[in-house]
């Protein structure tokens, strides 16, 4: 089960025609796919869909009950792979994944479909994990449109363009036979707003009936001389069916005046910035409403050439507010421009920068840079001769600490890693790779463990030129996620074929964890839809694995410890694989906490845990956040003026998961923690014992404390 | 970050003065979804049309994570909200915690023209603040003049803590101190509904946004955010009387002596770690350099602490004595639960042989550790992790014996150890001081390199003699002090001292 539940937001989604729904994009999106009569759905989790995966995953009833098929694919390329089934027939499909990592690893099977061609709409709902907030490199997934030939939505960021954009999608599929990738940025993906509902449509032939009445076009297939005849049928035929589809239907927008002598042009998720831009230079009201004309690209892919031509001719300047690079929307528009007669100037890139996100300030300032270019009497009086400066902002770059993301409090990971850091301390440094999920956070402080990531499921593989082994043995990480998504054969696999002599470990949580906590084939839990509980271990023995540890307790450093130094030390040269298991605290509690409350509130003998760090002992040398860099394990100033250095300090949120205990014990570090167990509703032999021994105890305490001094602070 | 932001006031539209736009800087973790989600609610049931915005992806494990909102009143068309917040144009900035409040201000958020800033004083450290050997904690008071400087209004106190203190999360008391500060046109009933509506904790969010909000109203009065509690240093004593007229016989000396605070305190220190006869030796070592003090207590202040912390050593015998006090376990009682509930305590402790053999009378010590296939034996005897639990009386007798070895600790071989040490450190500093009182106080500093236990104990041994040696080649230099405090720092900023070895060289290529 995931993080995040959309049970009760599913619900919504049966909204009918005349209901207004409100709430966030990824369910607009949800909710558009049903109102166009969808066939199939399914994708692969990753920020910013990852909701949208789980959103589907918590409406399966409603899909059912719609006669769609939903499938939760093993990886991005399954997902798109699947689109195959709109290549013969005639039915919408819509699969969502993670840009441009996502589209990477789909582009084999999207240049496949893209060669066939479909009959039926197939859109790819991509989050473009770009700018502020991504976890990824930054690129751009208008490339894989570019080079497969498919074509490429991207609306603005509003709820009713983004669920009119599905069915624009679909509509432009089927007029062309062309998948169709509709582009959601991070912030569009969890904006919130309002739109009008429509029925939701159950699809025309569903994915059973097309089973009854299986087709088969051979000339879709991939193969000579039909490829050759394919790429000739995107050029003569589909583009310009898609173009004149965009133009008929009127995709893409033209706001404000009939004609100016400038204009902008712009993506249509850059449509909201441009504007906001414009409201504070007084040229668009609250609605919009802009003295400057408008061309707003709800396609970026293909232009559309006589679109363009209209929009330019007449006007001195437009500007292409395009944001990633290279500009390809910008050299589109340049070829365009030159090809025609026209001596419109073209701007873009050169007022804008060339990488980066176009945050309100840049966008600000590259929109008055070519404003103040040829129309500076257009600018507010202030922005020619500012009279009012702001005080400089006060320089806190060395105060305000970065903060990037770690592991939660109580993390499995974290006593893997400290395990690795102390096997590291006793045979020196070692070449680690790394690979992607929450693992990777080990490569920040405290742990700074593995270095590059080449990709999911690929830490393995990317160690694969250090198979041959030597003085040191290679250490690579990955996680169950994935392990699945295609560590399995990639990584393990090219190992094992390779005879490769170094260790990986799998980090399984039990769930793809980085991505929300959804289910994976490893997983613990039963899901009444999908298969799990199919061991990691099982796995690794059948593509011939032979050296294998399991460790079912992570928590336990010392074991870790000894693992790393075993599978780096043994004679054994095939490879070596450290499965370590335990479930993700972050999940593990959402599950048991409400548990373990009923079940104080039933009157059941719980022992919660908890540890803490006793202040006089702690000398404040901080070793123990070193191997740990829990959010709940903090220092804090003392109240003593003897000491100079903060200590150590636990606080509420600690869920006694165990590390601390055990990293002081394997570290050997220091004496200061304790672990102090609340025992509720104790039996009446447990109470009358503790009563006892405790009575003892404070006897002692007392006795001892008779006979010397003894200080306390005033007011105890 | 040092350019001014032009600030735009063109003849914008009207109803462009009616959008509202306000900021969420928190950390990943603290509810800033929730807060946006309260905020979003009340805006729409006041008839307002909302837009909200997040960045969630894996920013929201722990790391810093940002939340925006634009609002405005309906009208008979759907307004364009941006998505994201614009340097200089944010109406209300709320901050989860004290640096994000600074990242807030840095990022451009918060400008002196138009910005209600709410934000809690508390902190959640970043792992870089904490995992330094020394204090890495960055200081509150930049980020305070900061908001004071750039702020329209302020509003700042510790939320986390109110919150806690009702028994809710930083969101409810941040939403408190929202409804207060009046920054939005919305009433305070309109606040509480959004909390009923959204049928979660209701009570404790309620009564936290109570208290945030009576808070609110009653600090816009106050002068000055409290960034820290003051330091205490009132005790009492108990003890047998006869004890206690002799201990105040000391404390009397004590405070005789230039420094009397920090003396008084150094002699509770090192009287409770031992006896009243150690807490004499204390005062005698005192005496030997409030000679050479300059007038300004400065050299007796920092001998009176360093002194003191190096007589109190971290053996075996002071952790069992302190993990086996009253109060102690009351301590950890009121922390850990309210009620009567029985508590079981595990104690984490890893011997070495070492530490074993430190505790034994001096000449059995260095004859063991003469001889060291003995002493290889004795470490693969106790050199495992031990668990006590100290709520059991087998445990607890364990600790209660090694902890009563106090009587006997002035015999031990670590105590030999550890007086030789002092004895030579303390030479080195007085003698300094009768030449050069600030280079003997830097000297005296460095006594806090040494902490820790095992391993840790040993690398900062290392560090201070490291450090000490360096500085008695830079000891007939003008600026030795400083030289010294330097390399102090360098070697508390990493744990192996690879900054300290950097320092060294430096020092070096110019000694030699």
């Amino acid at each position: 089960m995931a993080e995040r539940s959309f049970k009760k937001e599913v619900e919504e989604l049966r909204a009918g025609a005349g209901e207004t729904f409100t709430g966030e994009g990824i369910l607009a999106l949800t909710k558009a796919l049903l109102e166009n009569g969808v066939g199939y759905v399914g994708g692969y989790q990753g920020a910013p869909i990852s909701h949208l995966m789980d959103v589907l995953a918590d409406a399966q009833e409603l899909l059912q009950e719609l006669d769609v098929r939903y499938e939760a694919n093993a990886s991005e390329a399954a997902a798109a792979a699947m689109l195959a089934a709109s290549v013969h027939y005639p039915i919408r499909g819509a699969v969502t994944f993670k840009g441009p990592v996502g589209v990477n690893v789909a582009s084999d099977a999207l240049a496949n479909l893209s060669s066939s061609g479909v009959a039926g709409g197939a859109i790819v709902i991509v989050g473009e994990d770009y700018g502020e907030g991504s976890s990824i490199m930054q690129e751009r997934s208008h490339a894989f449109a570019m080079k497969s030939q498919f074509w490429l939505m991207d609306p603005r960021p509003n709820l009713p363009s983004i669920v009119k954009s599905v069915g624009d999608s679909f509509e432009l599929s089927e007029a062309s036979n062309t998948p169709v990738m509709l582009m959601v940025r991070i912030r569009a993906c969890h904006v919130t707003g309002s739109f009008e509902c429509r029925d939701n449509q159950r699809p025309d032939l569903t994915v059973e009936d097309a089973l009854s009445n299986p087709r088969r076009d051979w000339n879709r297939v991939v193969l000579p001389p039909m490829s050759y005849a394919h790429e000739q049928d995107k050029i003569t035929t589909r583009w310009p069916n898609a173009q004149n589809h965009i133009m008929e239907r009127g995709l893409n927008e033209v706001f404000g005046p009939e004609s100016g002598e400038l204009g902008i042009i712009c993506q249509g998720g850059m449509y909201n910035g441009v504007i906001r831009s414009l409201q504070r230079l007084g040229l668009a009201d609250l609605y919009g409403n802009t003295d400057i004309p408008i061309y707003c690209l709800n396609v970026t892919y293909p232009l559309v050439d006589e679109e363009v031509i209209r929009f330019a001719t007449d006007k001195k300047a437009v500007l292409i507010v395009e944001e990633g690079q290279p500009e390809f929307i910008e050299q589109g528009l340049s070829t365009i421009l030159l090809r025609s007669d026209l001596q419109t100037m073209l701007h873009g890139k050169d007022v804008f920068p060339m990488a980066g996100e176009y945050t309100g300030q840049i966008m600000f300032d590259s929109i008055v840079a070519f404003l103040r270019k040829y129309a500076p009497e257009d600018l507010p009086g202030q922005m020619r001769a500012p009279n009012q400066p702001l005080p400089a902002i006060p320089d806190l770059s060395k105060t305000v600490p970065i903060r990037p993301p770690g592991f939660c409090t109580g993390c499995p990971e974290r006593p893997i890693f400290a395990g690795l850091k102390l096997a590291q301390q006793e045979l020196g440094p070692h070449q680690i790779s790394a690979d992607i999920g929450c693992h990777l956070f080990a490569a920040l402080p405290p742990f700074e463990i593995g270095g590059a990531t080449m990709g999911y499921g690929l830490g393995p593989a990317s160690n694969a030129a250090f198979d041959g082994g030597g003085e040191k043995r290679a250490i690579s990480i990955i996680g169950d996620g994935g392990f699945w998504h295609n560590g399995l054969s990639s990584s393990i696999g090219n190992m094992v074929f390779n005879k490769s002599d170094s260790v990986a470990v799998i980090v399984d949580n039990y769930y793809s964890a980085a991505t929300g906590g959804q289910d994976v084939l490893s997983s613990r839990a039963d899901n009444p839809s999908k298969a799990t509980q199919n061991p990691i271990s099982k796995a690794l023995e059948g593509v011939g694995v032979k050296w294998i540890r399991q460790i079912d307790h992570t928590y336990d450093v010392g074991k870790m410890r000894e693992t790393f130094v075993e599978a780096l030390t043994t004679d054994y040269d095939g490879p070596k694989v450290i499965v370590a298991s335990s479930e993700c605290m972050l999940n593990r509690q959402r599950r048991e906490k409400p548990a373990r409350n009923k079940a104080i509130n039933d009157g059941k003998r719980i022992e919660v845990l908890r540890f803490g760090v006793d202040e006089d002992i702690c000398t404040g040398d901080h070793a123990c956040i070193r191997l740990s860099g829990c959010p709940s394990l903090s220092v804090k100033h003392l109240d003593d003026p003897l000491r100079d250095d903060p200590v150590a300090a636990i606080d509420q949120t600690c869920v006694g998961c165990g590390n601390c205990g055990e990293v002081a014990d394997a570290a050997i570090l220091c004496p200061s923690f304790y672990r102090a167990d609340v025992v509720h509703n104790p039996g009446s032999l447990e109470r009358w014992w503790a009563g006892w021994s405790g009575r003892v105890i404070s006897w002692l305490q007392v006795r001892r404390a008779s006979k010397r001094l003894t200080f306390t602070e005033a007011g105890q | 970050m040092n350019a001014p932001i032009d600030l735009v006031a063109g003849p914008r539209d009207d109803k462009l003065q009616s959008i509202i736009k306000l900021a969420i800087l928190a950390v990943g973790g603290q509810g800033g979804g929730v807060l946006t989600n309260w905020i979003e609610s009340l805006a729409r049931a006041e008839g307002y049309v909302v837009q909200a915005t997040s960045v969630a992806g894996v920013a929201q494990r722990t790391g810093a994570t940002i939340y925006y909102i634009e609002m405005a009143p309906a009208g008979d068309t759907e307004p364009v909200f941006s998505l994201a917040p614009t340097s200089g144009d944010v109406d209300i900035m709320i901050a989860a915690e004290m640096m994000e409040a600074g990242r807030a201000i840095m990022r451009g958020f918060v400008t002196p023209d138009r910005t209600t800033l709410i934000a809690s004083t508390h902190r959640a450290l970043a792992v870089s603040e904490k995992m330094v050997p020394g204090d890495g904690i960055s200081a509150p008071e930049d980020v305070l003049e900061a908001a004071k400087l750039m702020s329209d209004r302020l509003i700042m106190f510790d939320m986390d803590q109110l919150a806690a203190e009702n028994g809710s999360v930083i969101s409810s008391s941040l939403f408190g101190a929202l409804a207060a500060s009046g920054a939005l046109p919305f009433s305070r009933d309109a606040f509480e509904q959004a909390i009923r509506a959204s049928g979660k904790a209701v009570d404790t969010s309620l009564r936290s946004f109570a208290a945030a909000f009576d808070r609110t109203e009653a600090s816009e009065s106050d002068a000055d955010p409290v960034l820290s509690a003051p330091r205490r240093n009132n005790h009492h004593v108990a003890g047998p009387a006869s004890v206690l007229s002799d201990w105040q016989a000391l404390e009397a000396e004590a405070l005789a002596l230039p420094a009397p605070q920090m003396a008084t305190l150094g002699l509770r220190k090192v009287v409770d770690f031992q006896d009243l006869t150690y807490g004499r030796e204390y005062l005698d070592r005192l005496q030997q350099f409030s000679g050479h003090d300059t007038g300004d207590t400065k050299l007796c202040e920092t001998a009176a602490k360093h002194v003191a912390n190096a007589m109190c050593y971290d053996d075996i015998i002071r952790v069992a004595d302190l993990k086996t006090r009253q109060g102690r376990f009351n301590r950890i009682k009121a922390e850990v639960t309210p009620g009567d509930a029985p508590i079981n305590l595990t104690e984490f402790f890893h011997p070495r042989g070492e530490e074993i053999i430190s505790l034994l009378p001096a000449g059995l010590g260095v004859w063991i550790e003469a001889r060291p296939r003995l002493a290889a034996w004795i470490d693969r005897r106790v050199n495992k992790g031990r668990r006590l639990r100290t709520h059991r009386l087998r445990g607890f007798l364990t600790l209660y014996f090694l902890g009563g070895l106090r009587r006997t600790r002035r015999k031990s071989l670590r105590h030999k150890i550890e007086q030789d040490h002092l004895n030579a450190w303390q030479a080195t500093c007085l003698e300094a001081a009768s030449q050069n009182v600030p280079l003997a106080i830097e000297l005296l500093k460095c006594r806090r390199l040494i902490k820790g236990y095992s391993d840790t104990h040993a690398r900062g041994l290392s560090k201070f003699s490291r450090v000490m040696d360096a500085a008695s080649l830079v000891a007939d230099r003008e600026d030795a002090p400083q030289w010294i405090e330097r390399l102090r720092e360098a070697a508390l900023r990493d744990e192996h001292g690879e900054k300290l070895d950097g320092a060294i060289q430096t020092v070096r290529s110019f000694a030699d």
